[in-house]
């Protein structure tokens, strides 16, 4: 044996911070229309190669391209673009109010409208999504009301979580919404959970588990997987993978020469890497999941690669840590501007209508903050009553507790 | 009920799996899974045939996972399942330990009553069996400082189908530990005798059918008039002994369940005596008989006539070879009555 050198640490870095722009060549990207798309029952082992390339369908020009096409009618689409149109609306009139100190905190979704958007179009009402902080979009396309939503930013009187969860943590069991928890990828394993006991009782719901990159760090994304796949859980089991972890690169959590979706493959799980800002390409690849998991065929994983497109939360100064046009230079592009593209291509929207659209939204989330607003904010210390701490801790309250709520003079 | 009168001999094993099957029974949406459970029994027999009554889908084999254990059934639990789920030894429960804290005691509170985690998770605790640092531990007082949670130790098989039932049937999360010195028998703490089968103790007939003991609720395992005790699991048996060589008459509380506990019993008892010494095989340091202590001062300090002590395992790790060097014998226990009643 010869001498070896000394052994170096390996420390991942992205290659573009503040001052000089990142490279995107790491993303292994596939043309539009390039990716094959395998029978609903493929073997998990043989989607290898998809999840080392990516599906997309929209192409450059706005068309829709390949075998992902997806079955839809037009007016899902639109609905689809009005509601990503929406969800960023909401995201940037909530970031004013927090700012304006209406509430303490919030978390845009900019850039990832199409993700949440188009796979709760895929799914029925009744499948439950696990989701994390940035799946706003999933309430915004299952129609709850705007006004219960900032109602919980707020705290405020009508609050439906009464002023106990940090702004953005909603929790909304008829819309199929599980309660968002500030412990990363706990939900991830719960909503496997979740889809073994629609299999125990012989239901037909699924579940929809989400997570981001950097959460797949944690046990829990391990664990998920490997019980989805011994159990056969009808799971679709998402991977959001926005290339940031507040101000850790993708390459920390574990991506650098990989991929994700390469870890459901590694766990038995037929696996998909999927341009997360393609509608079409979401729809089309959650359909495919829905209907494996629907027909007993097991869970799959998708990587969703996407871009985190604003700062991690109200609380992140994203210009620190990485160059400011990044969003720019990524090179699957702004989710919206790519429907409206296919869409205006298809004859079924017009600049017109989007910005027609655009103002009736605004107003509409504008509305929905006075309305809000009337029941208090975070500001006018509208919010419900400090007894109502006590409450729900059980189902029924124990006497320490009650002792206790008595001390507080209430 | 008439089918309560039938009252058979069980041990500790007996009537926890007598519990899960009378639950099983009786609500379609009860499931047990955990650690080899399922085909095999479990590693202490508890679950030993309900595979095969029940079906696979209603008990079953888990991966080597804690935290996915306690994560799915949160997940089942948020459908509207009710788990009674299994961590082969308390000593391995730390890697749920977000998903028990951070999840399941929360869910209700955090999503205001929209979820709920109506889940029991049962774990073998306790030492005395030479089980060496991680086969012998006693958890507790971290579940009981953790608010949303139920923590539930027995100590004989009648409370412990009683207290099973109960938890699987509270729709709060519980942590229902199991003393398994006690699986077969009672134990007094003299390891030197031989031990006692439960068939020889009336605490070991067991309700065939189905019956509840309440949670939150003590009971007087020993009346006396001369000081309180403090107790749970093991631990009321080595009392009971220390009593008895001591010929000091001591009323010994078995909590049954730790928290939420019943304060009325334990207060109307120490304003009785004056005189309280708290026992358990956890470690001393914060463990949960800093709480009893605190309690009992809070409520009755003018009632008491000598300080409050406790024994406890000691802040150490818990060791093989010194095995009973470590765990609170009836010597240790009745020296501190002595203590007690005579200070």
């Amino acid at each position: 044996m010869s001498k070896g050198e000394p052994l170096r640490l390996h420390v991942p870095e992205p290659t573009g911070r503040p001052g000089c722009a990142t490279d995107f060549s790491y993303l292994r990207l596939s043309p539009a229309g390039a990716v094959r798309r395998p029978e609903v029952d493929v073997a998990p082992m043989d989607t290898r190669d998809l999840a080392y390339s990516l599906v997309s369908v929209l192409d450059g020009e706005g068309n829709a391209v390949g075998p992902w096409v997806p079955q839809i009618d037009i007016e899902v689409v639109r609905k689809g673009l009005r509601a990503m149109m929406k969800t960023r609306i909401f995201d940037s009139r909530m970031l004013m109010a927090q700012r304006q100190k209406k509430m303490s905190f919030y978390m845009q979704s900019l850039g990832e409208e199409a993700i949440g958007t188009a796979q709760a179009l895929a799914l029925n009402v009744d499948d439950m999504c696990f989701p994390t902080y940035r799946q706003q979009s999933i309430l915004v396309v299952r129609d709850y009301p705007m006004v219960d939503m900032i109602c919980q930013l707020m705290s405020n009187e009508r609050d439906p979580l009464k002023g106990r969860q940090l702004p953005v943590m909603y929790s909304v069991k008829k819309a199929g919404f599980f309660s968002i928890s500030g412990n990363l990828a706990t939900q991830y394993i719960q909503a496997v959970g979740w889809g073994m006991a629609s299999a125990i009782k012989g239901d037909t719901k699924i579940a929809s588990a989400w997570i981001g990159d950097g959460a797949t760090a944690e046990a829990d994304f391990d664990t998920a997987l490997t019980f989805a796949h011994v159990y056969r859980a009808p799971v679709i089991l998402n991977v959001v993978n926005n290339q940031w972890a507040i101000s850790t690169f993708q390459a920390i959590a574990g991506g650098e020469d990989t991929t994700f979706a390469a870890r459901g493959v590694g766990c038995g799980i037929a696996s998909l890497r999927v341009d997360g800002n393609d509608f079409l390409a979401v729809y089309a690849a959650s359909q495919w999941a829905a209907d494996r998991a629907r027909r007993n065929l097991g869970p799959c994983l998708i990587e969703w690669v996407t871009y985190r497109a604003g700062p991690h939360s109200t609380s992140d100064d994203p210009s620190k840590y990485r160059p400011g046009d990044d969003w720019s230079h990524f090179p699957l592009g702004d989710p919206i501007v790519r429907l409206k593209q296919y869409l205006i291509k298809a004859g079924a929207w017009s600049e017109q209508e989007h910005e027609e659209t655009q103002k009736r939204l605004e107003a509409e989330v504008l509305a929905a903050q006075k309305e809000a607003e009337q029941y208090g904010t975070m500001a006018s210390g509208h919010t419900f009553s400090p007894a109502e701490m006590f409450d729900g801790i059980y189902k029924d309250m124990p006497e320490h507790l009650r002792v206790q709520r008595q001390q507080l003079g209430i | 009920m008439a089918e309560n009168t039938v009252k058979t001999s069980m041990t500790m094993i007996q009537a926890l799996r007598s519990a899960m099957d009378v639950m099983m029974e009786k609500d379609d949406n009860v499931v047990v899974f955990g650690q080899d459970v399922g085909y095999f029994g479990g590693v202490f027999r508890c679950t030993e045939g309900l595979q095969k009554k029940y079906g696979k889908s209603r008990v079953f084999d888990t991966p080597i996972s804690e935290g996915g254990i306690v994560g799915v059934a949160i997940g089942m639990g948020a459908y509207g399942l009710r788990p009674c789920i299994e961590i082969q030894f308390a000593d391995y429960i730390y890697p749920a330990y977000d998903q028990i804290v951070s999840e399941a005691a929360r869910l209700r509170y955090r999503s205001a009553g929209d979820f709920t985690a109506p889940i029991t998770i049962r774990t073998p605790c306790g030492g005395g069996i030479y089980g060496g640092q991680t086969h012998s531990q006693s958890p507790e007082a971290v579940f009981a400082h953790v608010c949303g949670l139920r923590t539930v130790m027995p100590s004989n098989p009648y409370d412990a189908k009683g207290l099973l039932i109960a938890s699987i049937e509270n729709d709060d999360p519980v942590i229902f530990l199991e003393p398994k010195r006690l699986y077969n028998g009672p134990f007094d703490g003299h390891h030197d005798k031989p031990v006692v089968p439960w068939s020889q103790n009336p605490l070991g007939e067991v309700p065939e059918g189905y019956y509840t003991v309440p949670l939150d609720k003590a009971a007087i395992f020993r009346p006396g008039k001369q000081l309180t005790v403090l107790a749970y699991g093991t631990m009321v048996w080595v009392c009971e002994a220390a009593a008895r060589e001591t010929g000091i008459d001591a009323e010994i509380i078995d909590l049954r369940s730790l928290w939420p506990l019943d304060l009325e019993t334990i207060v109307e008892s120490v304003k009785k005596t004056g005189r309280c010494v708290v026992v358990h095989e956890a470690t001393r340091t914060c463990g949960f008989g800093a709480e009893l202590l605190s309690l009992v001062q809070e409520h009755c300090f003018y009632h008491l006539e000598a300080p409050i002590e406790r024994v406890t395992g000691w802040d150490t790790p818990y060791p093989h070879a010194q095995e009973w060097a470590y765990f609170p014998g009836p010597a240790r226990v009745g020296a501190a009555f002595k203590r007690t009643v005579e200070a």
